[in-house]
């Protein structure tokens, strides 16, 4: 802004002082305008539709798919009283999905950060490991999951041998596989922008920690960790969200005691035509995620995450 | 004969799936990209037709002025992989044909991955009457049903169509359509059981062989409710195709499937990746289509056998039909006349190795290809097709609560 002031100052010489400035909010604002204006156009508005069409009903006498407006809020009630168990399914899975994504995606993300640091080619390789797989299409990585989970396959085999699984077991199909599969698809999502915080980490404080002789495991949890946490924020969070909302793992990868809530609300939209209940079920998944990030963010603190 | 698969394995992959996506599964499969973008669509589309009141077809059909004449083209909205197409000229044989026969350009678009969502995408100007931009669409019956069911196609005028007479007896009186006065079948196929010839060596001849022990969690069942429903009412010794079953026929059919997905005897119901799953062997027996299996023994080493059960199977169609709105009906018309010509319809037919509807065609397919001819999924004979049902028409009432009820335990 001073930048921009100073300039006009040196602009135009007749020119009243504040002129300029508010000239330069206006720009800004300006600026701002193709933003706000994708936003409004594409997510208030279809928002506002979807609040809208959920309380809809169906026609008296009318065909499938057939609904008129009305202010039905038992849509609501009853989506709930139906789909409770896949809803607290969806969040149980992304839960414990963010929670295995972060012990897994932490280690990684220090190794490359920390471990690897002053070594550009190394760290760079290893980065590239870890977005490699965005190379190629999230629903043909978790095909070939299946394939590789198959019950003919080698890893079902090896863990039969090993007694982990019975001789009659299975991985694909189940809700291991489901979470495995979430776990897997959002392990990047956890680990870059827990490694973006490490890599600015301050070494100095490392060996201030060992100064005032604190030994590693100290150390870190100290020092390290509570510094990463911002990275750890906004990790779990891009883990969680999309995680619960998510239906292509529960499809390919489980069955029909997987059912997860992004499937349900499919079902409901496109086999049964039912538009109210499916949009009624996706209004209160946005509603309880925000609910559940709200007081995750309250909890670990807004600064954290900038 | 069939086209081999190029060489190149990307485009190999591609028109692997593609084929996979032919199979009526992928219609209603859940997985396709598209459907977020189709979802918002269909659902501002409900938003904005929600208030129109319904029950009386908004059918515009008379007041739309024929341009035909002066507008010589036809715009066709079919599945993928579902007319002859020549890899080297990147054409369709037929529809060049057709158009230096009748000079009528035809644009033909893959536009249908899925019944519900086309519909979903395509509703909304529907229920005003208003133009597609599509003059033939191709919908599988139920859909065909519930289309005409609210008058949103027009009456064929068998004037121009005189090839129709052609249609195979079975398919003539449709209980959605008597006489075909809106509609006419453009391909059509079984669903039955499918095993793995090594797993199942014994064969099957029931859908109750499914539930043998020896098969447990090994058994995957279609997520379309027509079929798989379908075939267990048989199996208890229902037709349905019959108007004179009800809820009580329809749910003793449902609790056999609700048993067996509980008690884990079926692994999974799916759409069309039971066929990966026949593949990968997770799946030995199944309930599944007729053009899947035959897509997979012609890839993957003749593995698989398919049967319509002694009770018999379910049989499905698509439908061609001229939306409300299309202002080039005659040409539409001319259009679905060529492909009943038995000499078109046994070069379709030799393409797509679906079943082809039109009579006559046998007789051509014997010429040009004499295997092709005896295959029972291509050309059923009368045997055969005494064991295939078509399920009946459903009330919106019974629709909506029977695919309720289905869902609901298959986990949905």
């Amino acid at each position: 802004m001073s930048v921009v002031s100073a300039l006009g100052h040196g602009g135009g010489s007749g020119t009243p002082a504040p002129a300029p400035a508010r000239r330069a909010r206006g720009g800004a604002y300006l600026l701002l305008a193709p933003g706000l204006l994708y936003l409004g156009l594409f997510f208030v508005v279809p928002v506002f539709a979807l609040l809208v069409t959920s309380l809809y009903v169906p026609v008296p006498g009318g065909d499938v798919g057939q609904f008129q407006p009305a202010f039905e809020w038992q849509n609501y009630t009853r989506s709930l009283e139906t789909y409770w168990p896949q809803l607290v399914r969806s969040f149980s899975y992304a839960a414990i999905a963010t929670i295995l994504a972060f012990c897994i995606g932490y280690p990684m993300a220090y190794t490359i950060a920390v471990k690897a640091r002053g070594r550009p080619f190394l760290q760079a390789m290893l980065l590239v490991l870890v977005i490699a797989p965005f190379f190629t299409s999230f629903i043909l990585r978790t095909v070939a999951w299946k394939q590789i989970l198959a019950d003919e396959g080698f890893v079902v085999a090896a863990l039969k041998a090993l007694a982990v699984i019975p001789p009659d077991g299975r991985l694909t199909a189940t809700s291991v596989a489901v979470v495995a599969g979430l776990t897997y698809n959002f392990l990047p999502f956890m680990t870059l922008p827990i490694y973006a915080n490490l890599e600015r980490l301050d070494p100095r404080l490392i060996e201030a920690g060992a100064d005032l002789y604190a030994n590693g495991p100290t150390t870190f949890w100290r020092v390290t960790l509570p510094m990463s946490m911002p990275g750890v924020v906004s990790g779990t969070l891009l883990t969680f969200i999309p995680a619960s909302g998510d239906f292509v793992n529960s499809v390919l990868l489980g069955n029909n005691s997987t059912t997860m809530i992004g499937q349900v609300i499919d079902s409901r939209f496109f086999k049964v035509s039912d538009y109210p209940t499916a949009a009624a079920l996706s209004f209160v998944l946005m509603m309880a995620i925000l609910v559940l990030v709200a007081a995750y963010i309250r909890r670990a603190g807004t600064e954290e995450l900038l | 004969m069939k086209r081999p698969l190029p060489s190149d394995p990307v485009v190999r992959a591609i028109v692997r799936a593609q084929l996979a996506q032919r199979s009526q599964v992928s219609r209603r499969s859940v997985l396709q990209t598209g459907a977020g973008v189709a979802g918002m669509g269909a659902l501002l589309a409900a938003c904005g037709t929600g208030g129109a009141p319904s029950g009386e077809a908004t059918a515009t059909g008379g007041a739309v002025q024929d341009v035909s004449e002066s507008d010589p083209t036809v715009n066709w909205a079919n599945w993928t992989l579902y007319l002859d197409y020549d890899d080297q000229s990147q054409t369709y044989p037929t529809l060049e044909a057709f158009t230096e026969q009748t000079g009528i350009e035809v644009n033909y678009a893959e536009d249908i991955e899925d019944n519900d969502s086309y519909y979903g995408r395509v509703q909304g100007q529907l229920a005003n009457g208003q133009d597609i931009g599509q003059d033939i669409v191709t919908l599988t019956d139920w859909m065909a049903a519930r289309m005409i069911r609210l008058g949103y196609t027009q009456e064929l005028d068998k004037a121009n169509i005189p090839n129709w007479e052609n249609i195979l007896p079975g398919l003539r009186d449709v209980s959605f359509d008597p006489g075909r006065q809106h509609s006419l079948t453009w391909q059509s196929g079984f669903a039955g059981l499918a095993w793995n010839k090594e797993a199942v060596p014994g064969g099957m001849r029931s859908v109750s062989d499914l539930w043998n022990p020896d098969l447990a969690g090994r058994v995957e069942v279609l997520s379309e409710m027509r079929d798989t429903v379908g075939l267990i009412m048989l199996d208890q010794g229902v037709d349905p195709s019959s108007d004179d079953w009800g809820d009580d026929e329809f749910f003793a059919a449902l609790e056999v499937l609700e048993q067996q997905i509980s008690s884990g005897q079926i692994r999974q119901v799916k759409g069309n990746s039971y066929a990966e799953d026949l593949v990968s062997g997770d799946a030995l027996a199944v309930i599944g289509w007729s053009g899947d299996i035959t897509v997979l023994n012609f890839e993957n080493g003749d593995n698989w056998e398919f049967l319509l059960p002694e009770a018999g199977g379910t049989l499905w169609s698509d439908n061609l039909m001229v939306p409300v709105g299309s202002p080039r009906k005659t040409n539409a018309e001319t259009l679905m006349n060529y492909y009943y010509d038995p000499v078109v319809a046994a070069e379709v037919a030799a393409y797509v190795n679906y079943i082809c509807p039109v009579q006559g065609a046998y007789e051509e397919m014997l010429n040009l290809d004499p295997e092709l001819a005896e295959n029972q999924l291509i050309f059923p004979n009368e045997e055969t097709l005494s064991r295939a049902y078509v399920f009946r028409a459903l009330t919106p009432e019974e629709e909506t609560r029977y695919n309720t009820e289905f869902q609901s335990v298959i986990g949905n």
